[in-house]
């Protein structure tokens, strides 16, 4: 099992290395397939790893001692539990998928080779993420995947900056530092966290630190329960550090499937049901109750932004953070495995979700204006059934027991906000649920029903690749299948997870909040087709109302960070620079610099070549020496 | 009586001199004689304490300062010629190549 | 009487040695640096140094004056010295300052005490014995070392002096600027006729 878990783990590295072999090089097909091969194998490594946990336990094997300085011991060890396993098997079937896709995606780009090293350099970082046993690795996999999105997002860093009016995102290069940055904020508060964890307990292994919890004072408790929500909220993109990941779309659609909707925006959630025996303490109730309404508070503030959201792929990109709000939402109310079961449906159909956009883009030579398209049903068949799978999947259609993934995962959330007898959550996440509904489809009815608005332009849209489709199948079939296993799951994962079961009254009226859920749904699908199937009638005034103009504005968070943060902290820069750098520090160095100089101009004339003047010079040193040494000499006989 | 002290004081003073040749002389052969004066006024120091003390460490220190003496001669009279027949001349004036 | 002799030698040698470092004649300077050897061999002797007297005499009366008065030989010893001697004033303010403080250091008290004497005389022998054992016993390795030296040196000597030893330095003489070029010039052509 140990060289199963290194396969896994490893393969993407190789992957990753042999493409940037040619990373310089034109376009290579060879690195394209040799990385998809190899995470299919890791994928495989990992399905039989999920295999083994579920039969026989978790592995847990240490590879080196890592770190070891008097008594700080880390040793560098990997931990394959239900928790990790699953994440494991999410993560590479994603990549797998995504890798594939992206042959045919980035068909075109003269950076090929250096796309797939990047992308398999993020899987890497991912998996040592998930699969280290202790904080300090997890931390290491938390920054790899920060720099892979970093350049991923910046993949395109050519492209020159706009104004905030044409692109909301300004450039690639300025969305990826952006991303960076935010979430540099937030690992600061992370690594607070292990800091205080280490302090207080003198270990990072998870097991340890879990074990010494009970130990430790609340204060403490809270403290590290807040400092490592601070890191969570930056990774999964939760308010107010949120405004990076509608930006982070700038990068190629693949990633946005893979990293900011499947992976690694879950890494925040993950970290949370990973650190579930902190955040399940008496102590930190309230923190953990914070995290539950900040997450149900960020699932309808995103949700409502989507709802006026021209830009196919933001569109989406609010739609994870709706559902990222969900899964802190379950993770907060204690309900560990539903976050983790969400989670796992989420990055099927939101990953699938992705790459049918990115077929839209693909076919409309990059448009992204849902507003412009239209009417694309019939030339992409497949796109149009995988999105509309999707999107059916992402309301949470369903009835009685049978239904897509999110029907079972977003509907358990719901249910356990009731359960928690905190109704106002409970209904805000209702409400959500029907926005979710009707912006899902307000953008399939805009993109794929009524006419051809794109009719006027030089554009004619095909479907992708064949292969490519194939190969975005699986991803469709678990969107729709992934549900049935929840039963399954939850028994897998409570193993290890706290088991969260629903009281008898809430289960004796779960199929009444169901039908409430699905009525809010359905009711978000009607709207939405009763509006935009026939094709788009817009609306002058609704579009220039202040609520209007505030939800596409994105209530203008971007421009207000732009006011208090951006614009000072340049400003504070430049006086930095040219007061503070250029007037004093230059002018101190140089000073020194032009007094030596001064100094060597003047003594210069001392050198004159001639052998009698050193001697002079000389012999004045020996005089100097003789009556320094006879004065120290007599000091210290006086001091005697 | 001839004490210690007037050796030394010899010695210095005869030290001296040699400096004061060295220093202020420009040609190198005279720079040469005043370095022997130099050595010699040593020798003459370690002669006395030898004699002083009832030690023969002195004058060995004066045999060895004795055959650097003359090593320095032999190897610094091959130096004097040539320089002599490249520049014609042994003035230290004249040698300020290395001039800063 | 030692402290006639004292007295007798110490002014001889100094004036003679001021002699050599003030004057303008290389052969007077160097006649008066001879003479100078000769009486500060008599010191040593007075010294109970007859050995290191005799060494005096032999090395540098003998040995080193005549390197000297060969070397002379290339140096056109005739004539007086052009110097331009500048400020003396420092010079000597260096030389009385360093003759003083040898002085007060050698004179201080306490420097001197506590000295044992290492390696005394050899019962009964004379000078020259006792140094031989002392020399061929305690010092052998710096003898040695200082054997191989001086065999360096003359080597050195040898090569430094000796090469291009048949080329006249009359001709420098006679084109006062000369360079090395055509000293190199010359070279070849003597090369060439060696062949």
């Amino acid at each position: 099992m140990e060289n199963l878990l290194y396969i896994a783990l490893f393969s993407p590295l190789v992957g990753s290395l042999f493409a940037a072999l040619f990373a310089m090089s034109p376009k290579n097909i060879i690195t394209g397939i040799v990385t998809s091969a190899l995470l299919l194998i890791s994928f495989i490594a990992s399905a039989i790893l999920f295999e083994h946990v579920m039969t026989v336990g978790a592995v847990h094997v240490t590879m080196m001692d890592w770190i070891m300085a008097g008594d700080m011991l880390i040793p560098f060890g990997f931990l394959v539990d239900q928790i990790s396993v699953t994440m494991m098997v999410v993560v590479t079937l994603v990549s797998t998928v995504v890798h594939i896709y992206s042959i045919g995606y980035m068909d075109h780009d003269k950076s090929f080779n250096r796309f797939f090293s990047y992308l398999s350099a993020f899987v890497f970082s991912m998996m040592v993420l998930v699969m280290s046993d202790n904080f300090l690795g997890l931390f290491i996999g938390w920054e790899g995947v920060g720099v892979c999105s970093w350049l991923l997002i910046g993949f395109w860093y050519h492209k020159e900056d706009v104004s905030r009016d044409v692109n909301p995102s300004i450039s690639p290069s300025w969305a990826a530092n952006e991303a960076f940055i935010m979430n540099r904020i937030a690992d600061l508060g992370m690594l607070i966290g292990i800091f205080i964890l280490y302090w207080n307990t003198g270990s990072l292994q998870y097991d340890v630190v879990f074990a010494a919890l009970p130990n430790l004072s609340d204060g403490i408790l809270v403290a590290a329960a807040i400092a490592l929500f601070v890191g969570a909220m930056g990774k999964s993109a939760q308010f107010p550090l949120h405004t990076w990941l509608t930006d982070a779309m700038e990068g190629p659609t693949p990633v946005s499937a893979l990293i900011h909707a499947a992976t690694m925006v879950t890494a925040g959630v993950f970290l949370i049901i990973r650190a579930n025996p902190l955040y399940a303490m008496e102590a930190v109730e309230w923190v953990s109750y914070f995290i539950a309404s900040l997450g149900t508070f960020v699932a309808i503030f995103a949700a409502s932004m989507a709802l006026v959201c021209r830009d196919l792929k933001r569109i989406i990109a609010f739609s994870t953070l709706s559902q990222l709000g969900y899964m802190f939402a379950a993770a907060g109310l204690g309900a560990y495995w539903i976050a983790l079961f969400h989670l796992a449906a989420h990055a099927f159909f939101k990953a699938l979700l992705f790459l049918g956009a990115g077929n839209v883009m693909h076919a409309m030579n990059d448009e992204l204006d849902i507003f412009k398209m239209g009417g694309l049903k019939k030339v992409m068949r497949w796109t149009y059934l995988y999105m509309g799978l999707a999107s059916l999947a992402l309301s949470g259609i369903g009835i009685a027991g049978v239904g897509l993934a999110g029907y079972f995962s977003k509907d358990a959330i719901i249910e356990t906000a009731f359960n928690e007898q905190n109704y106002i959550l409970w209904i805000i996440l209702i409400v959500t649920a029907g926005m979710t509904a009707f912006y899902s489809f307000r953008q399939v009815f805009l993109t794929f029903h009524g006419s051809k608005r794109y009719a006027d332009t030089e554009i004619h849209p095909h479907d992708m690749y064949k292969y490519v489709l194939i190969a975005m199948s699986p991803l469709a079939i678990l969107a729709v299948i992934a549900g049935f296993f929840k039963g399954w799951f939850e028994e897998f994962v409570t193993v290890l997870l706290p088991a969260y079961k629903m009281s008898e009254e809430t289960h004796h009226i779960a199929w009444i909040l169901g039908l409430v859920v699905i009525a809010f749904a359905v009711g978000g699908i009607v709207l939405a087709y009763i509006k935009y199937n026939k094709g788009l009638k817009r609306n002058e005034e609704l579009e220039n109302s202040l609520v209007y103009r505030l939800l596409s504005n994105q209530y203008y968070i971007p421009q207000l960070y732009d006011k208090i943060f951006s614009k000072p902290y340049a400003a504070f820069s430049r006086f930095s620079w040219l007061t503070l750098d250029q007037k004093i520090v230059d002018a101190t160095v140089d000073g020194i610099g032009n007094m030596i100089k001064t100094g060597g101009d003047n003594t210069r004339k001392i050198q004159t070549g001639n052998l009698s003047d050193y001697l002079r010079w000389m012999a004045r040193g020996v005089v100097l020496l003789v009556i320094v040494a006879f004065i120290s000499h007599q000091l210290s006989q006086g001091a005697n | 009586m001839i004490g210690l002290s007037h050796y030394l004081v010899l010695s210095a003073i005869l030290f001296s001199i040699g400096l004061v040749g060295v220093l202020r002389r420009k040609n190198l052969l005279m720079l040469f004689f005043a370095t022997e004066i130099m050595l010699n006024a040593a020798n003459v120091a370690f002669a006395a304490i030898s004699y002083h003390y009832n030690d023969l460490s002195g004058q060995m220190f004066a045999f060895f300062v004795v055959a650097v003496a003359a090593s320095e001669i032999a190897v610094g009279l091959g130096l004097l010629v040539i320089l002599y027949k490249k520049y014609g001349t042994l003035d230290l004036d004249e040698f300020t190549v290395m001039r800063g | 009487m030692t402290t006639f002799a004292f007295y007798f030698f110490a002014t001889l040698i100094t004036l003679l040695f001021l002699v050599t470092v003030l004057s303008r004649n290389v052969l007077y300077a160097m006649t008066a640096l001879a003479a100078g050897m000769v009486l500060i061999s008599g010191l040593f002797f007075m010294l109970d140094a007859a050995f290191l007297g005799a060494v005096q005499l032999v090395v540098y009366v003998g040995a080193v004056m005549a390197l000297y008065s060969f070397a002379m030989m290339f140096f056109d010893a005739n004539k007086d010295i052009k110097e331009r001697n500048g400020s003396a004033v420092t010079v000597f303010l260096l030389g009385g300052a360093i003759a003083v403080m040898l002085v007060v250091i050698f004179t201080a008290p306490l420097i001197g005490q506590g000295v044992a004497s290492l390696y005394p005389p050899a019962e009964g022998a004379t000078n020259p014995q006792a140094v031989g054992l002392v020399l061929f016993t305690k010092y052998l390795v710096p003898f040695e070392v200082a054997a191989v030296m001086l065999l360096v040196a003359m080597i050195s000597g040898i090569i430094l002096a000796g090469k291009k030893m048949d080329f006249s330095l009359s001709v420098v003489e006679a084109t006062k600027s000369i360079d090395s070029k055509t000293i190199d010039n010359m070279d070849n052509t003597e090369k060439k006729g060696d062949k």
